[in-house]
């Protein structure tokens, strides 16, 4: 008994909210490595990008609901999602137009880009800023749990329950599908492969009668998809605080490095990796280990590794020490 | 007139000197050109320029008496010359399939025939049909090289060192492929470091020096030139 009640007590605060970040998290750092791998370089807007996706999907959802629009049981922000997808596409297409095209033809250095990107970044800020404002916005609605503690408990009459969000189930199954069609694009089309062959052999790409233009433009439409979604799905999870996109940055980075950088579905993996080892070390263990363990060695302490204060210093020393020890990612492959 | 020429090429590399001079190189479909020269000699940069990935300051590039030194290298490739670069002739990180899926990108027919013949000339190849050409062996990327130019049927097949870096066994057999390339009526133009062997398959060779023709003929003439053989065939 007490062994299953503590391992409802991990999936409850481990398991299932780390499946929810990483997929979160996942998605982000695939737009990072397609970007990185078709585009070269490493897109510091990333962050505000998705924020940027998610603001039309807040503004969106308070519309559709003063029009008394909704889902039922499901969150509104779900039927947002082509129009958020439509409206981040535009603007990334139209950024990329006016700034990055000019450094792509002059054939401009990545870490050139990379510094354009940073300027995009700031301007996506400023735009969020203007159009939304920087305040914490709520825009989950619908039914919020699948399954509830108290229901739990009921069902199995045991001392713990097993809570499962909605945001919870929404973002891994939203997730699951989206990055299968993606692979299922990148891997099984003739569009895909020729997106893989131009991120492998640019000069031979081009020698088989690849046009560039038309890669670059399917780049920015599945990695625009892939991020709004992923926004949206953070947002509904946690609360849309426009800036806090920013912060995410790191670990979604770190996702995509961890993945070897430029190989989706390593990112894919990195999200992952990133989420558990950030809530693995910064969960505090003490009421598992009171299940689990016999009354006379029960803790005192709250058994916690790190305090989440730190969640981010974890992303950043895993970044490190892959850099350090494996820069090509820790998986095999190397890229698209 | 040859049915691909390149007549008093000069060309460089954007604003840098010219390092082709005044250079012609042509080929008749059916008939296998070697060019020859030391390293650093322009042959590759010959071969680009017939290619148009550089700009010709001066002289022309003729398919089937068309002028064709206005073309991108992209439009040139759908006109039929396909190319195999001296470097990163392969896509490694795509399985050989996909290799040849991608030289048939310009095709909206179906390639699967055509795939067909690559693997029915290249039996490694099929064989190897699901593995990442990264991990072949030099020879077996030689040959999806070649197999990827294959895809479009090109009329032209220009091959930039095809057996740098295989052994002497395998360099027979690619010049045997080469050879039935040839026979299926394509003009194929190579740049070759094993002169000997090259030229005793080929019609006939161009040696480049400094980015000039310093001689051409047959593929005997050129092997029993007294000067040639001294200087480039180290005999
Ligand atoms: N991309 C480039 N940019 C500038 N200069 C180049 C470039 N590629 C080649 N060159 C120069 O052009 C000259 C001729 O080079 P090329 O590659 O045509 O020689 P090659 O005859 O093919 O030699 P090798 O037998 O070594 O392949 C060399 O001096 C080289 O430095
Ligand atoms: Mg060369």
């Amino acid at each position: 008994m007490d062994f299953i009640n503590a391992i409802l007590v991990l999936l409850n605060y481990t398991i299932i909210p780390a499946l929810t970040y990483g997929s979160q998290l996942a998605l982000g750092a695939i737009f990072v490595t397609l970007i990185y791998g078709i585009l070269r370089f490493a897109n510091f807007a990333t962050g505000d990008m998705m924020s940027f996706g998610t603001m039309f999907a807040v503004l969106l959802t308070y519309y559709f609901q003063s029009l008394g629009i909704n889902l039922g049981i499901f969150p509104t922000a779900l039927i947002t999602i082509p129009f958020a997808t439509f409206m981040m596409i535009l603007y990334m297409l139209s950024i990329d137009k006016f700034v990055f095209e000019y450094y792509r033809i002059k054939k401009s250095p990545p870490v050139q880009l990379a510094m354009v990107s940073v300027g995009v970044m700031f301007v996506t800020q400023a735009i969020i800023r203007i159009i939304i404002g920087p305040a914490d916005r709520t825009f989950l609605d619908g039914q919020k749990f699948i399954l509830k503690a108290s229901e739990f408990k009921e069902m199995t009459g045991l001392n713990e329950g097993l809570t499962i969000k909605s945001t919870q189930a929404i973002t891994i199954v939203i997730t699951m599908i989206a990055v299968s069609i993606m692979f299922w694009f990148l891997n099984r089309t003739k569009t895909g492969t020729s997106m893989r062959a131009y991120s492998d052999n640019e000069d031979l790409a081009l020698l088989s009668g690849i046009d560039p233009k038309r890669v670059v433009l399917i780049t920015w439409i599945i990695a625009g998809i892939l991020a709004t979604i992923g926004g949206i799905l953070y947002g509904l999870d946690k609360s849309y605080r426009p800036f806090v996109y920013f912060n995410n940055m790191l670990p979604i980075f770190a996702a995509a490095i961890v993945g070897g950088i430029g190989n989706p579905f390593g990112a894919f993996l990195g999200g992952y990796v990133i989420a558990f080892a950030e809530i693995f070390l910064t969960y505090a263990y003490k009421k598992f280990f009171t299940y689990i363990l016999p009354e006379a060695l029960e803790p005192n302490s709250m058994m916690q590794l790190l305090s989440t204060d730190y969640k981010f210093a974890v992303s950043f020393s895993i970044l490190v020490i892959v850099l350090l020890f494996r820069p090509s990612g820790i998986f095999k492959g190397k890229t698209l | 007139m040859a049915f691909f020429e390149g007549n008093k090429m000069t060309a460089g590399y954007g604003s840098g000197p010219d390092i082709i001079n005044s250079c012609s190189i042509n080929a008749d479909k059916g008939e296998i050109v070697a060019i020859l020269g030391p390293n650093g000699a322009g042959k590759s940069t010959a071969m680009k320029a017939m290619l148009g990935l550089l700009n010709l300051k001066s002289g022309s590039v003729l398919m089937d008496g068309k002028n064709i030194s206005s073309l991108s290298p992209q439009d040139r490739v759908k006109a039929g010359i396909s190319f195999v670069p001296q470097t990163r002739n392969v896509f490694a990180d795509l399985t050989v399939r996909e290799n040849l899926e991608v030289g048939a990108f310009l095709r909206s027919d179906d390639i699967n025939k055509v795939i067909e013949e690559i693997y029915e000339l290249f039996p490694i190849l099929n064989e190897k049909r699901s593995q990442k050409v990264g991990q072949l062996s030099g020879g077996q990327r030689q040959q999806v090289a070649l197999g990827r130019a294959l895809m479009i049927r090109p009329s032209v097949l220009m091959l930039d060192e095809p057996t740098a870096g295989v052994s002497p066994i395998v360099m027979d057999e690619l010049f045997d492929h080469i050879i039935k390339v040839k026979e299926t009526n394509v003009a194929i133009i190579m740049v070759e470091q094993n002169a000997k062997q090259a030229l005793s398959i080929s019609d006939r060779g161009y040696v480049l020096v400094t980015g000039e023709n310093k001689f051409e003929g047959s593929g005997n003439e050129l092997l029993n030139d007294p000067e040639v053989r001294r200087s480039f065939l180290g005999a």
